[in-house]
C-alpha cells in the first residue's frame, strides 16, 4: 500500500515537472533576450555579439577578404565550368554526382572550390581573431566594458560568435551562390543528396575556420601586441600547410621498411604516415571535405586488395559518407575547443588593467 | 553620521613576492569626495581594480554598499561607475554611439537609451561633438565622455582613477568642477586617485595617503597637517628691516621663543622662520614690533598637501 502511495506521489511530482516544462512562465526567446522589447533592455551579451558583427562587417579587412574570397570562387566556379564538359567519363562512379564536381574538378591553372576553402580558410579565421582581445586592451576600452555589470566571458563569447556568426553567412551565401551560378550555367538541377553533401561541406568549413579563429583569439589574448598575434597564427598556418608535410615526408624516408619486406610491415608504415599527416588540421580537414564532396572515396587509409576484392565500384551513400570523416570532424571539433577553453582560461585569470 | 559605502578591511594583494597593497583598512562614507593621493606604483590602482572586483584580493575583504566585490562583482558594478585612467573609446564610433553601447550593456531600456545619452553628452559638455568619431576626441573630450558614460548607470558610487592626467589645467579645473557639483547635487560618492596634490585639495573632503601599498595617513587637509606636523601646524615667516639689524640679532630669537605656542625659530638673513603649534601671527608682529625691530612683512604659512606630501615622500623614497 505504502509502496503504491509512494509511486502515486512519484507521479503526481513528475506531472507537475511535466506541467512547468510545458508552460514555462516566461517564453524562452525572451530569455535569451531575442525578442526585442522596447521597455526591457536587451541581454547583455546580445548587445556585445551586435556590435562585434556591425564591427567586422564594417571592417576594411572584412572588405579586403570578402573580395578576396568572391573573387577566388568565381575563378574556381569558371575553371570548372570550363572543364565539366571532359570531366565526365564513362563508367567514373561519380558521375551520378555531375553537380559536386562543381566544387571539385579543376584543370590543373587554379584550383578548386574546396582547395582554395581549405586554404583561404585558415587565412580567414586568423584575420578576423587575431586582435579580438589584445586591441581591446590596446585602445583601453577593455577596462572600461570589464567596469560594466556583465560577467567576464561574456565579452571572449561575444566575440567568437559574433565572427562564427559573420562566417556562416558569408560561407552559405557563397556555397548557395556557387550553386546557383552553377545551376544556372550548366542547367541539370543538384539531386537533393547532393544537396545535403554541399550543406554538409560548408557546416564543415565553418568549423575548421573556427579552429583558426579561435586559435587566433588564444594568441589574441596571450601576446599583446596585435601584430605579434596575426604573425604567430600565420606562421602556425604556415607551418602546418608548408613544413609540416616535407618534415612528415622526412620522416617516412627515414623509417621506410625495405623493398621487400612483408606486405604487413609496409601497410603499418603508410599507416603510421597517415597519422603523422592527420595531426596536421588541414590534413583532417581535406580528408573530411575529399569524401564529402567525392562519394566514390570509400576509404581514407590504405586498402589491401583482399579488402577492396569483390567491390562494386558505386558511390557511398551520404550517411556512410558521414561515418567515415567523423573521426576528422571530431578531432576538428576538439582542437576547436581546445583552443577555446584556454583562450578562456586565460582571459578570465587575466588581469584587467588599463592599457 | 552617514554609513560607510566603501569598506576594505585588512585589504592586502601579493604579486609574486611583491606586495601591492598591504593590510590596507580604509572606509569612505556616503556622499564624501575622498582623495586616494600617493606615487605611481602606490597600489592605488590595483585597490581600485579590487573594489570593482576586476582582481581578486590574496587576502582580506572589500565591500562597495554593502557588496563583497571579490564574491558578487556584477552587483558591485551595477552601482559604481569607474573611469579608467586614460580611458579608451572605440574610434570608429561616435561619441553618441560608444555611449549607446554602454548604456544598452548597463540593462538600459531601448526607448530610453537616446534621451539619457544625450542630455549626458550635454551635461558633461559634448553635446555638439556628439556625432564626431571618437578616434578625433581631444584628451579632454575623452574624459568628459568617460565620465557621461559613468553617469549613464546612475551609480551611487563614482571612482575615477587619475582623472585629470593629461588634461591642460582649464581642462582640469572645469572637469573637477563638474565632479564636484555632481557630488553635492546628487549625493553620489566620489573617489577620486591621483597623484597632484593640488587637484585632491581642490575637491576632496578627506584624503587618504598612500605609499608602497600601505594608507599612511587619512583624514581632511588640516587632521592630516596636524597629525604629521603635530608640533608646527603653521609656520609664520617674519621680515625684519635692515635698520634694526645691530639690535635684533639673538635678542629677538630669544624673545620670540618665548611666545605661547612657538615651538622653534629660525633666521636666515633677515627672515625669521617662526614654527609654532597654533596661530601665534598676532602675538609674533606684537613683539616685534615692540622689542623696536621694524617689520617689513610677514606671512602666515599654512602646511598643504605639497608639504604633507614632500614630507612622506622624502622618507619614502629612502626606503625605496
Amino acid at each position: 500500500m505504502t509502496f503504491i502511495t509512494a509511486i502515486s506521489k512519484e507521479v503526481k511530482f513528475m506531472s507537475d515537472i511535466a506541467k512547468q516544462i510545458q508552460q514555462p512562465k516566461e517564453p524562452w526567446l525572451s530569455k535569451l533576450g531575442l525578442t526585442p522589447r522596447k521597455d526591457v533592455g536587451m541581454h547583455p551579451f546580445r548587445v556585445i555579439v551586435d556590435k562585434e558583427i556591425s564591427d567586422l562587417v564594417r571592417s576594411w579587412r572584412f572588405k579586403i577578404l570578402i573580395g578576396i574570397i568572391v573573387l577566388t570562387c568565381l575563378g574556381s566556379l569558371y575553371t570548372a565550368l570550363t572543364n565539366i564538359g571532359h570531366a565526365v567519363k564513362p563508367g567514373d562512379p561519380d558521375n551520378a554526382f555531375f553537380f559536386l564536381k562543381l566544387f571539385t574538378i579543376s584543370d590543373g591553372t587554379l584550383p578548386s572550390f574546396f582547395v582554395f576553402i581549405s586554404f583561404l580558410g585558415p587565412l580567414l579565421g586568423i584575420s578576423l581573431g587575431f586582435d579580438a582581445i589584445n586591441s581591446e586592451q590596446n585602445r583601453g576600452t577593455l577596462s572600461r566594458v570589464m567596469a560594466q555589470p556583465i560577467h567576464r566571458d561574456y565579452l571572449i563569447n561575444a566575440k567568437f560568435m559574433a565572427s562564427i556568426t559573420v562566417i556562416s553567412v558569408m560561407f552559405f551565401a557563397l556555397g548557395f551562390l556557387v550553386m546557383g551560378l552553377g545551376l544556372v550555367i550548366i542547367g541539370i538541377p543538384p539531386t537533393p543528396e547532393e544537396f545535403l553533401r554541399i550543406v554538409f561541406f560548408i557546416v564543415l568549413s565553418i568549423f575548421y575556420v573556427a579552429l583558426w579563429l579561435n586559435l587566433s583569439i588564444l594568441f589574441s589574448v596571450r601576446f599583446r601586441q596585435a601584430a605579434t598575434s596575426a604573425l604567430a597564427g600565420i606562421s602556425v598556418w604556415l607551418f602546418f600547410s608548408i613544413f609540416y608535410n616535407l618534415i612528415v615526408k622526412l620522416i617516412a624516408r627515414a623509417t621506410m621498411p625495405p623493398e621487400m619486406a612483408p606486405e604487413r610491415y609496409i601497410v603499418a608504415h603508410r599507416n603510421f604516415i597517415l597519422d603523422l599527416m592527420r595531426l596536421s588540421p588541414s590534413q583532417l580537414f581535406s580528408e573530411a571535405t575529399t569524401t564529402l564532396l567525392m562519394p566514390s572515396v570509400r576509404s581514407l587509409g590504405p586498402l589491401t586488395m583482399e579488402q577492396v576484392h569483390g567491390t562494386i565500384p558505386s558511390p557511398l551513400p551520404l550517411g556512410q559518407s558521414l561515418l567515415l570523416v567523423w573521426p576528422q570532424l571530431t578531432a576538428i571539433i576538439a582542437i576547436t575547443v581546445v583552443c577555446f577553453a584556454l583562450s578562456y582560461v586565460f582571459f578570465m585569470r587575466k588581469e584587467i588593467r588599463s592599457r | 553620521m552617514a554609513e560607510n559605502i566603501i569598506e576594505l578591511v585588512d585589504l592586502t594583494k601579493k604579486y609574486g613576492s611583491f606586495t601591492a597593497v598591504n593590510r590596507l583598512n580604509l572606509s569612505v562614507k556616503k556622499g564624501e569626495v575622498f582623495g586616494l593621493l600617493g606615487p605611481n606604483g602606490a597600489g592605488k590602482s590595483t585597490t581600485i581594480l579590487m573594489m570593482l572586483g576586476l582582481t581578486e584580493p590574496f587576502s582580506g575583504s572589500v565591500k562597495v554598499c554593502g557588496i563583497n566585490s571579490t564574491e558578487n562583482p556584477i552587483e558591485v558594478k551595477r552601482r559604481v561607475g569607474y573611469l579608467p585612467e586614460d580611458v579608451g573609446f572605440y574610434p570608429d564610433l561616435t561619441g553618441m554611439e560608444n555611449l549607446k553601447y554602454i548604456a544598452r550593456l548597463n540593462g538600459i531600456p531601448e526607448k530610453d537609451v537616446e534621451a539619457r545619452a544625450r542630455e549626458l553628452l550635454a551635461r558633461v559638455g559634448l553635446a555638439e561633438q556628439a556625432e564626431k568619431k571618437t578616434g578625433k576626441y581631444s584628451r579632454g573630450m575623452r574624459q568628459r565622455l568617460g565620465l557621461a558614460e559613468v553617469l549613464i548607470k546612475t551609480p551611487e558610487v563614482i571612482i575615477l582613477d587619475e582623472p585629470t592626467s593629461g588634461i591642460d589645467p582649464t581642462g582640469i579645473r572645469e572637469f573637477l568642477e563638474l565632479i564636484v557639483q555632481l557630488s553635492k547635487e546628487e549625493g553620489i560618492t566620489v573617489l577620486f586617485s591621483s597623484h597632484n596634490l593640488h587637484q585632491v585639495q581642490q575637491v576632496c573632503d578627506r584624503v587618504g595617503l598612500f605609499v608602497s601599498g600601505k594608507l599612511i595617513a587619512e583624514g581632511n587637509i588640516e587632521s592630516l597637517s596636524q597629525k604629521l606636523f603635530s608640533t608646527e601646524s603653521f609656520v609664520v615667516e617674519a621680515g625684519v628691516n635692515s635698520s634694526g639689524k645691530e639690535n635684533n640679532g639673538n635678542g629677538l630669537e630669544e624673545i620670540l621663543k618665548d611666545i605661547d605656542g612657538v615651538t622653534s625659530v629660525s633666521q636666515k638673513d633677515h627672515t625669521f622662520y617662526v614654527g609654532c603649534s597654533r596661530d601665534a601671527t598676532a602675538d609674533i608682529a606684537r613683539e616685534i614690533v615692540s622689542s623696536g625691530s621694524e617689520l617689513a612683512f610677514l606671512r602666515k604659512k599654512e602646511y598643504g598637501l605639497d608639504d604633507i606630501y614632500n614630507r612622506y615622500f622624502e622618507g619614502g623614497e629612502v626606503h625605496e
